[in-house]
């Protein structure tokens, strides 16, 4: 639809805006993060692989990796079933219940922080229930786990929504024309269309919690090999003046964001290509 | 009973699920904020915000915000202009850097303003001998909140400016308008609610971002301290009341931010709609 050929455009303005682009794009992008490049390969294997495969540094990525992995997967189910509800049913409210969706977004993490750390502490007004049946929701790696699926929520609702919003009717009405009940319908029609953005939209949820930071810290007690994050760890590095170890740790990091960002636009062509829209 | 929906027990079962979950995750912590900030009254929330640490904070916040996201904005203008209006090899991997700084983590962010400009980087010797700061001072403030808000206008514009395609600008142009007047008269008014929009989140981002802008800090009162910033100092310190007060101020401004962007989508969605229809009645 949109692949009209263009003809060559007689608008003004081409090496302007591309060369105002490209040089902004260089000095606050480029540059400085091909300095953790630069930092990293005056290092030598030898002494990255000391500070990544440190026990403490181990046990941060491990800790990172799999908080971030079952909040995921939490903001999958829950965002799933909060994307339906919007998309499909109507209930008063529900205006301020979509924008609320969006709060993640809009609240700065540091205030995320603090506020989720007060409520899910042993005295907060949530944390002194769960503690009386000895979950400890605060200090902890569930704590660490609350935090990033409080920041990763908005991701799987607004990929998964406009997914939902767009399912051709017809389809659905096909399948119960045809006898299919409407547990069948959602299982063998519904459900195989919403995989995609359903994996996108987890991908990106995940994809944040890696390299989150400001909400979790105050939730997570930060104890070395306990429920110490990589952010943490990198930033525990840089105050003891330790740029090269900082620096060692965060490119792994990055690279396995950037694997993550890969998968997605991976995975983004691949569901539209499914709904027919490439 | 309609084929396309579930019966009534099903969909209160699962809008009752769906409230209870953001009612816990959402809505309780966002109270809790106001709650906390007040729970001494308002004679203490107003004292903790007035205070000289607290009003400084919210000056360098505010400075910040004021050039990041008008820095932001320029780039945004030119990278969407020159990326939806003309063709060019390497479009892709330019679009594909644009949106890097999303995919980096706030702390590496901080971390590449320090390798740059810290005191082990290639620089050091010259900001020395000049007496310029940038680690610990403003200037690495301002440069991180750029970087973390970066991307933000211009992944709003170039979806906008691309569905509208040219058609009216290069009318304009051949009835002898000039290249800033076209994009004065006919471009802005076309994008204004994209841009609007973009201008929005970036500011919200830029007066919130924590973890960039801590890493290049140096955390000095009064002086390097934004309200995220401040924020922290004060919960660390168990002045609870205090800091949930300074947090209830950016708290209002993600409410803000949050009903601004409900109104704008409204109109933002007929300006991409408007958009997509001249171009398929071509």
């Amino acid at each position: 639809m949109l692949k009209i050929s263009k003809q060559k455009t007689t608008l003004p303005g081409f090496h302007l805006s591309l060369g105002v682009t490209i040089f902004y794009l260089g000095l606050i992008v480029l540059i400085p993060l091909s300095m953790l490049f630069i930092k990293t390969s005056a290092l030598g294997p030898g002494e990255i692989w000391k500070v990544i495969a440190s026990p403490r540094t181990l046990a941060a990525y491990r800790l990172t990796f799999m908080t971030s992995l079952i909040a995921g997967l939490v903001n999958v189910v829950f965002g799933f079933l909060i994307a339906w509800v919007l998309a499909r049913y109507s209930f008063p409210g529900k205006k301020v219940v979509d924008a609320l969706v969006d709060l993640p977004f809009a609240l700065p993490t540091a205030v995320a922080g603090i506020t989720l750390a007060s409520l899910y502490s042993q005295n907060g007004w949530v944390g002194k229930y769960l503690y009386q049946w000895g979950i400890q929701s605060a200090y902890s790696p569930l704590g660490i786990t609350i935090a990033l699926i409080f920041i990763g929520l908005p991701f799987v609702v607004r990929t998964v929504e406009p997914v939902i919003q767009e399912l051709d009717a017809e389809l659905e009405d096909a399948a119960a024309s045809l006898g299919a009940n409407r547990t069948q319908t959602f299982i063998k029609v519904i459900f195989p269309n919403l995989i995609p953005s359903l994996i996108t939209g987890f991908t990106l949820s995940f994809a944040r919690a890696l390299g989150e930071y400001g909400s979790v810290i105050f939730i997570s007690g930060n104890m070395p090999k306990k429920t110490e994050i990589v952010p943490l760890l990198i930033m525990t590095k840089l105050e003891q003046y330790d740029y090269a170890g900082a620096t060692a740790i965060a490119v792994v990091m990055l690279l396995a964001s950037f694997t993550l960002l890969a998968l997605t636009n991976f995975l983004q062509k691949l569901s539209l290509n499914r709904i027919g829209m490439n | 009973m309609s084929t396309r929906t579930e019966p009534v027990w099903m969909r209160r079962l699962l809008i009752g699920a769906a409230l209870t979950f953001l009612m816990l995750f959402l809505f309780l912590p966002l109270s809790a904020v106001f709650l906390n900030g007040l729970g001494k009254g308002i004679a203490v929330y107003f004292q903790a915000l007035t205070e000289p640490n607290a009003l400084a904070a919210i000056r360098l916040t505010v400075v910040t915000a004021l050039i990041a996201v008008p820095l932001n904005l320029l780039f945004g203008i030119a990278a969407s202009w020159a990326i939806a209006k003309f063709d060019f090899w390497g479009k892709d991997l330019l679009i594909t850097l644009i949106d890097l700084p999303l995919s980096v983590s706030p702390v590496i962010s901080g971390l590449i303003y320090i390798l740059l400009f810290g005191a082990q980087g290639p620089f050091a010797p010259w900001l020395m001998e000049h007496g310029i700061k940038i680690i610990f001072a403003p200037p690495a403030i301002i440069l991180a909140t750029i970087f973390v808000t970066f991307p933000i206008v211009a992944r709003e514009l170039i979806p906008v400016m691309k569905a509208q395609g040219n058609d009216e600008e290069e009318a304009a142009m051949t009835l002898g308008a000039s290249g800033f007047q076209t994009f004065w008269r006919v471009t802005l008014p076309n994008i204004k609610w994209g841009l609007l929009y973009g201008v929005i989140l970036s500011n919200a981002r830029a007066m919130g971002e924590f973890g960039a802008v801590s890493v290049v800090s140096g955390h000095i009162r009064g002086q390097t301290n934004t309200l995220p910033l401040h924020i922290e100092i004060l919960y660390n310190e168990y002045n609870f009341t205090a800091a949930f007060a300074a947090a209830s101020l950016l708290a209002m401004l993600a409410i803000v931010t949050l009903v601004l962007k409900s109104i704008i989508e409204f109109k933002y969605r007929a300006e991409l709609r408007a958009a997509v229809k001249t171009e398929n009645h071509k």
